[in-house]
C-alpha cells in the first residue's frame, strides 16, 4: 500500500499528484437543515487534514459521506482526479479510505485478530497466527505496542483506537479519516494518538482529523479546514500554518470558528453593567464546586451571580457547561463545595425542592429531557407541576386549568402550534423552545440557567429567545446563559465565563476588548 | 427400589433423548439467531411450521426422510417472514414474534383439520440407526445408541456449531452482527445477509425440531403440539451465553425433567399428575433464578440494523 502511494508522489508528470480525495461542491440535505452546504475541500496524501467546528457544524455528515455511509445530494466527489462515487463503506475500503469512528468499531467480544480479520469472505477460516504477526509488524511499524490476543473489550479506549488504526494499515488504507478520535481520550492518549498521527503522514499517508479543540488542531495540522453552520468558513493552507506561530494560527482559527463581524475590532454595543448592583448580595454563588461524576469532570468552580446579572459562559462545546448547568439544577451531585443561593445552601437538595426555590434550567436537549414527544404540548407546560395544584386535586387532573394555562402560554409566549393537544415532539424547534421557555419562566424564578438556548433555531426565534432572557434577567433573577456563539454572549451577558476543561479559565468584564481575551482562554494561551 | 428396573431406566434415558431433541435443536436455532442480534420469539411458530408441514410430508410421502426435509423447509417458511418483517424492514422484533407464534398456531390448526378433520393418522414407526458396539451396553445402549438418524444429527450439530463459531468467519460475522453490527457494516460486510442467514439457519434447526416431534415423538400432529418446546428454548439459549455445549447440557437437563414427569405417571407414583407435569417449568424457573442473573446477550441483541444511524 505503501509503495502504491510512493510510486503516486513519485509520478513523473510535472504537476504535483491529484489529491487522493476532492470535494467539489458537495451538498447534503437532511429534512429541514442543510447539513453540508456545496463544500469544496482536498485531502492530500502526507498531510493531515484538520476538520474544525462546533456541534452541528456538518462535521459528522462529511465524515459519513467520504466513509461510504451517506451519499451527496449534490455536487462532485474526486478520487485520485477521477469523478467517482464512494456508495458504501465497502468500496470506501477498495479506495483504501479507512474510518476510525469517535465510539470504537470493534466488536467488544472479540480479540483484536479476530476484529482485523472480520469481512473476509465467510468460507475462510480465520488464520489467527498470521494475522498477528502481520498485526504485530504493522503495529511496529507505527511505532504502536499492542496485544493481537487480546480481547477488545477489556482495552482502554486509547489502545482500541490504535488497533483500528492498525487495522486499517493492514487492509492497505492510504486515507485514515479519525472523527473526534480524541473527544474521549485523557490527555496522555490524546498526545499519544497526536504523535502516531504525524508519523503516518510522513509514511505518505492522508489523514482527516476531525476534532473541535483548537489546540490538538495547530499542534498535529498541517492544514485546517473550519466548518460553521454546515458551510466551510475558511482554513489555513499548509504554508500558511507554517509562518504563522501557534498563537497566531490558533487566533486565526477562533475568529473562523466563531466569526467576527467586525475583523477591526470596531466599537460593540455591550449589555449596560451599571444596571447590576454588585454591591448587593449576590444571588447566587458557587464555592470552590467540584462535581466529578460527569464525563467532563468540575474543578474548583467559583462565581457569583448578582440578582438581575446575565452571566455567560463560553467555551468550546464539552467542556464541562452542561455538567456545570446540571449541577446547580441538582441533576448532577456534587462532591465537594457548596452551592448558596439567597443566603442558603442548596447542594444537598433535590431537584424539586430547588426548582421551589426558584432554579430554573432551560435545557438545549430540549425533546430528550426538555420535553416528552408524545404529551400534548398542554402537558408538557406542566411536566414539573405534575400532581399538584390548581392542575391536579386530589390526585385527579383538571382539564379545565390545565387548557386554561395552556392557552394563556400560548398567547404569551406566541407559541405556534395547531391546537394546545397537539404532541409537542410535532412542533417545529422554535416552538418547542418557545413550551420550554415559557414551563421555566413561569412563577417566581432566582436563578435561570439556559443551555445554549438558540441552538438550532431561526433568526426569528432566536430574537425571542434572546428576550426572554433579557426578561428573565430585568425581572431580578440571576441569569447564566451557556452559548457557543460568541456573538450571543457579547450581547447579551453583562460578565463572560469561560470554560475549559471543566475549569473557569477566567471572568471578564463585557467591554470593549472581551471578544479578543475571551479568544485568547478559549484556546488555553492565557494559562 | 423396584422402581429402577432395567425397563424404566432405558425408558427414561430414552425418554431424555427424545424430549430432548426437539430442545437442543430449538437452543441452537435461538442460539444462532440471538447471536446474530435478532431476538426470535417467533421460536415457537417455526418448531410447529416445521412439526406441521414435517408430518404432512412424512404421511403423504410414506417417507419419513422427506418428512424431516419438510419440517425444515416448514420451519424456514415461517422464519422467512420474521426475516422480512424484523430484518429487511426493522419491525420489532417481540412483536412480530408473537404474532408468528399465534399466527402459526392458528395456520397449523387450521390446515389440519381442513385436511384431516377429526382424524388423527398415524405415522409407522421411524427406522432407527443401530451403532454396532456402541448399542451393546447395557442400558444407555438401546435408549441412546439405536436410535433416528436426527438424534445423531442434532447432538452432531453441537461441535458443528462450536466449530463455525470459533473457527469460521462466517462465526466471527455472526458475533459482530449481534454485539456491534455497525463494525460488520464498516468492514464491507452486509449486516442484513448475516442477520437472514442466521434466522433462516434457525428457522431451519427449529423446523426440524418441530418435525422430531410429531414424525418421531408422537407419530401424529396435534394442534398445539409443541406446548413450550420453542420458549424453553428461548431460555435455554439465553443461559447458554452463546456457548452450543451449555445448549446440550440445559436439553438434557430439561429434558431429563420432562422424561421424568412422564415416566413417574407411567410407573404410576402416587403424585398428581399436575405436579408431575409442573417439573421442567419450575425447573426453568430455578435455573433462570440462580443462572439468569448473568446472562451475558449481545448488545445489540433485538435492535433492527439501519446503516447510519447512531
Amino acid at each position: 500500500m505503501l509503495d502504491a502511494q510512493t510510486r503516486a508522489t513519485a509520478r513523473p508528470s510535472g504537476t504535483e499528484a491529484p489529491p487522493i480525495v476532492a470535494f467539489e461542491g458537495v451538498t447534503k440535505r437532511y429534512p429541514g437543515i442543510i447539513a453540508n452546504d456545496s463544500i469544496d475541500m482536498e485531502f492530500r496524501a502526507g498531510e493531515v487534514h484538520v476538520l474544525l467546528g462546533e456541534n452541528g457544524a456538518g462535521k459528522s455528515t462529511l465524515v459519513s459521506m467520504l466513509s461510504g455511509l451517506q451519499q451527496p445530494d449534490g455536487g462532485r466527489i474526486l478520487i485520485d482526479g477521477v469523478e467517482r462515487p464512494i456508495g458504501s463503506p465497502s468500496e470506501a475500503l477498495e479506495i483504501g479510505i479507512s474510518t476510525v469512528f469517535q465510539h470504537s468499531m470493534l466488536v467488544p467480544s472479540l480479540t483484536l485478530v479476530e476484529n482485523a480479520t472480520l469481512g473476509r469472505k465467510w468460507w475462510q477460516k480465520p488464520d489467527r497466527a498470521g494475522t498477528a504477526e502481520a498485526m504485530k509488524a504493522a503495529a511496529e511499524r507505527i511505532g504502536v505496542n499492542l496485544d493481537p490476543m487480546a480481547v477488545t473489550g477489556d482495552l482502554s479506549l486509547g489502545e482500541r483506537q490504535q488497533a483500528e488504526i492498525t487495522r486499517a494499515l493492514m487492509r492497505g488504507a492510504r486515507f485514515l479519516i479519525l472523527d473526534e478520535a480524541t473527544a474521549m481520550l485523557t490527555p496522555n492518549d490524546a498526545a499519544r494518538l497526536g504523535e502516531l498521527m504525524r508519523r503516518l503522514a510522513a509514511e505518505g499517508m492522508a489523514v482527516v482529523f476531525i476534532t473541535h479543540k483548537l489546540n490538538e488542531a495547530v499542534a498535529y495540522g498541517d492544514r485546517i479546514s473550519v466548518l460553521r453552520l454546515g458551510k466551510k468558513v475558511g482554513g489555513l493552507a499548509p504554508d500558511a500554518l507554517k509562518t504563522l506561530d501557534p498563537q497566531e494560527a490558533t487566533n486565526e482559527v477562533v475568529r473562523l470558528m466563531f466569526g467576527t463581524r467586525d475583523a477591526s475590532g470596531a466599537e460593540e454595543a455591550h449589555p449596560d453593567s451599571t444596571t447590576v448592583d454588585r454591591a448587593a448580595k449576590p444571588t447566587l454563588e458557587l464555592l470552590a464546586v467540584y462535581a466529578e461524576a460527569g464525563r467532563v469532570p468540575l474543578q474548583n468552580i467559583e462565581f457569583k451571580v448578582w440578582p438581575g446579572e446575565i452571566l455567560g459562559i463560553a467555551g468550546i462545546d464539552g467542556n464541562g457547561q452542561k455538567q456545570l448547568a446540571e449541577t446547580i439544577s441538582g441533576q448532577a451531585p456534587v462532591s465537594d463545595g457548596r452551592i448558596v443561593l439567597d443566603g442558603a445552601y442548596i447542594d444537598r437538595m433535590t431537584i424539586g425542592q430547588r426548582r421551589e426555590k426558584g432554579v430554573r434550567y432551560v435545557t438545549d436537549d430540549r425533546l430528550g429531557e426538555g420535553t416528552v414527544g408524545t404529551f400534548p404540548m398542554s402537558i408538557n407546560l406542566l411536566l414539573k407541576e405534575i400532581g399538584q395544584a390548581p392542575y391536579w386535586r386530589g390526585g385527579l387532573e383538571q382539564p379545565e386549568a390545565i387548557r386554561e394555562n395552556a392557552r394563556r402560554k400560548v398567547t404569551d409566549f406566541d407559541i405556534r402550534t395547531p391546537s394546545i393537544d397537539t404532541p409537542v415532539g410535532k412542533l417545529s424547534g422554535g416552538n418547542i423552545q418557545k413550551v420550554l421557555l415559557a414551563r421555566e419562566l413561569a412563577g417566581s424564578s432566582r436563578v435561570v440557567i439556559f443551555e445554549k438556548p438558540t441552538y438550532g433555531l431561526d433568526l426569528a426565534n432566536i430574537a425571542a429567545t434572546q428576550m426572554r432572557i433579557r426578561e428573565a434577567a430585568k425581572s431580578g433573577a440571576a441569569v447564566i446563559l451557556i452559548s457557543t456563539e460568541l456573538d450571543e454572549l457579547l450581547a447579551l451577558s453583562h460578565r463572560i465565563a469561560v470554560m475549559d476543561q471543566g475549569r473557569i479559565a477566567g471572568i471578564v468584564e463585557n467591554e470593549d476588548g472581551a471578544r479578543h481575551t475571551i479568544g485568547a482562554l478559549m484556546s488555553g494561551a492565557a494559562k | 427400589m423396584t422402581l429402577f428396573t432395567d425397563t424404566f431406566l432405558i425408558a427414561l434415558i430414552a425418554g431424555i433423548a427424545a424430549a430432548g431433541v426437539p430442545l437442543l435443536l430449538a437452543g441452537l436455532g435461538e442460539q444462532l439467531s440471538e447471536k446474530a442480534g435478532v431476538l426470535n420469539v417467533g421460536i415457537e411458530g417455526m418448531m410447529l411450521g416445521g412439526a406441521y408441514l414435517g408430518f404432512y410430508i412424512a404421511w403423504a410421502t410414506e417417507s419419513t426422510g422427506l418428512g424431516f426435509l419438510g419440517g425444515i423447509l416448514g420451519g424456514m417458511l415461517v422464519a422467512s417472514l420474521m426475516v422480512l418483517f424484523c430484518v429487511r424492514m426493522g419491525l420489532n422484533q417481540i412483536v412480530i414474534g408473537i404474532a408468528l407464534t399465534l399466527g402459526a398456531e392458528g395456520a397449523t390448526a387450521l390446515l389440519h383439520h381442513v385436511q384431516f378433520s377429526r382424524l388423527y393418522p398415524r405415522l409407522s414407526d421411524v427406522a432407527t440407526w443401530r451403532i454396532p458396539g456402541l448399542a451393546d451396553i447395557p442400558i444407555i445402549g438401546p435408549a441412546l445408541f439405536d436410535r433416528e438418524p436426527v438424534v445423531y444429527l442434532a447432538v452432531a450439530l453441537v461441535p458443528i456449531l462450536v466449530y463455525v463459531y470459533r473457527r469460521t468467519h462466517l462465526g466471527l460475522a455472526v458475533q459482530a452482527a449481534g454485539d456491534k453490527p455497525a463494525a460488520l457494516d464498516s468492514a464491507g460486510q452486509s449486516v442484513l445477509a448475516i442477520r437472514s442467514f442466521a434466522v433462516l439457519g434457525c428457522g431451519a434447526m427449529v423446523g426440524l425440531g418441530g418435525a422430531f416431534m410429531s414424525i418421531v415423538g408422537a407419530g401424529v400432529f396435534v394442534p398445539f403440539m409443541t406446548h413450550g418446546n420453542g420458549f424453553i428454548g428461548i431460555v435455554l439459549a439465553m443461559l447458554a451465553r452463546g456457548r452450543p455445549l451449555w445448549v446440550l447440557f440445559g436439553a438434557v437437563l430439561f429434558g431429563a425433567c420432562l422424561s421424568a414427569a412422564t415416566a413417574l405417571q407411567v410407573a404410576g407414583v402416587d403424585i398428581p399428575t399436575d405436579v408431575v407435569q409442573m417439573l421442567p417449568f419450575v425447573a426453568v424457573m430455578l435455573v433462570l433464578l440462580i443462572a439468569g442473573r448473568n446472562a451475558k446477550l449481545p448488545a445489540a441483541l433485538g435492535a433492527a440494523y439501519v446503516r447510519g444511524e447512531r
